[in-house]
């Protein structure tokens, strides 16, 4: 409803800022309001937002890939069952992102041809493979975990469609978290072949999942008006520092090493990691990670193999519509 | 003949090599009401896209009910609603601030009487 407001009025004043208008905007984020869809809102406002907002969309979407993989080959029914549903969950987180994105006046049409023509980035950790069943334990223990850390703080963001998904998000995905880490232990408690699966699968996921925070506080590009304006309640370093001193005590209940001999505990009680490698970050969100070419082809490939259903759909509903006006007309 | 029938317009993203947005034909938009227990009214969840009626019914179960979430579902053409405008929200709401004798606590009651 509030999309289609908003394509109508696209033309008129949306884009014209006005000094007052810009202050008021403020004030009310600064007084905790929150701002909805058809509020007046600072251009720059409503661009980052559509950037975020759809940016995580697509990192759900796709996502759902690498944990896709091994829903054939989970080891034993309990385990299909979990992992079919955790799929399913981040395909409707996606499209409740699509939704809040679209409230801001693109359609998810034109933001999913985006991800599809590599305009649009996703999330760098969805880039790795998935090599063995303890990665989906790996994925689910620290890649949501790392997820929830970032989104809890989202469900306060000044924009009410974005902070309203974040909450349904949020409610699902403790389950995930909780799955994956019940994997871990199970492997952790088992032969030590099962052991060591566990530990080479940390070894892998552990550096990439730091990265998932984004880039250190010095060399973030939006972090200084997303604050302002409330979207981020939180910076990269403080989230990611926030993580590592939940995460340290769970591996050592599992009695897996992190990766990181280098990493100590501080006298403040935080666990100090070793400096993370920004050019693997780099490379990985130009498009040179392991599985880059792998994701966006399977991206383009559903979106192509697809196209008869959208045709099908919209060719039966165009049929119901024109027999209705037929039988009105009688 | 309807118009798409065999045209195959929904087939193709040519360009998108050369990086060229292609926009894919919009399906509709629907918003979605659900009722969580009897008693309670329709609330609205959320809004999806489906080309008609059914297929809207069938992914609103599946979007907002994977864990039980209600007993009914509406779904409505986004287009068909109508809605106020929140920048003229104080012309719209006016006529109700200015009655506080619509509110019970305005009228005194003696204390003696008790409860009312």
């Amino acid at each position: 409803m509030y999309t289609q407001a908003l394509n109508t009025s696209d033309a008129d004043d949306r884009h014209i800022e006005d000094a007052a208008r810009a202050a008021a905007f403020q004030a009310r984020i600064d007084a905790e309001e929150r701002i909805e869809p058809n509020d007046w809102m600072p251009a720059a406002y409503r661009k980052t937002l559509t950037r975020q907002i759809s940016q995580h969309a697509h990192s759900e979407i796709v996502g759902m890939l690498p944990e896709g993989n091994w829903i054939t080959r989970a080891p034993s029914l309990r385990r299909k069952a979990a992992l079919l549903a955790k799929v399913q969950d981040e395909c409707g987180h996606g499209l409740y992102l699509y939704a809040a994105a679209e409230t801001l006046g693109a359609s998810r049409e034109e933001l999913v041809d985006l991800m599809l023509s590599g305009k649009a980035k996703y999330s760098s950790i969805f880039n790795y493979p998935t090599l063995t069943w303890a990665d989906i334990g790996v994925i689910g223990w620290l890649v949501d975990g790392a997820a929830i850390m970032n989104q809890i703080p989202l469900c306060r963001c000044s924009y009410g469609p974005y902070a309203r998904a974040m909450i349904r998000v949020c409610k699902e995905e403790s389950f995930h978290q909780r799955q994956g880490y019940e994997i871990m232990v199970t492997l952790a408690r088992g032969t030590e072949e099962q052991k060591a699966m566990a530990q080479d699968a940390l070894n892998r996921w552990w550096w990439p999942v730091l990265m998932m925070f984004g880039p250190p506080d010095q060399a973030s590009q939006h972090s200084d008006t997303s604050t302002r304006w409330k979207i981020k309640r939180f910076s990269n370093d403080e989230l990611r520092q926030k993580f590592v001193d939940a995460t340290v005590p769970q591996a050592q209940y599992l009695g897996l090493t992190i990766p990181d001999p280098g990493m100590k505990q501080n006298e403040a009680g935080h666990w100090e990691y070793s400096a993370i490698d920004w050019d693997e970050f780099k490379q990985v969100l130009a498009g040179n990670g392991p599985c880059n070419r792998d994701r966006m082809a399977a991206r383009r490939k559903a979106h192509d193999e697809g196209a008869w259903v959208r045709e099908a759909a919209e060719a039966y509903a165009e049929k119901r519509r024109h027999r209705q006006v037929a039988q009105a007309a009688e | 003949m309807p118009k798409n029938a065999g045209t195959g317009k929904w087939r193709k993203l040519p360009n998108r090599i050369e990086g060229t947005v292609m926009a894919t034909p919009n399906t509709p938009l629907w918003e979605v009401f659900i009722r969580s227990r009897n008693g309670l009214a329709h609330k609205h969840v959320g809004s999806l896209h489906a080309s008609d009626a059914t297929m809207a019914l069938q992914n609103a179960r599946d979007l907002y009910t994977r864990r039980g979430e209600g007993l009914s579902i509406w779904v409505v053409p986004s287009n068909a609603i109508t809605a106020s405008d929140p920048a003229e929200k104080g012309m719209m709401f006016e006529p109700a601030e200015s009655k506080i004798y619509r509110h019970p606590t305005f009228y005194e009651v003696p204390d003696e009487v008790g409860h009312m």
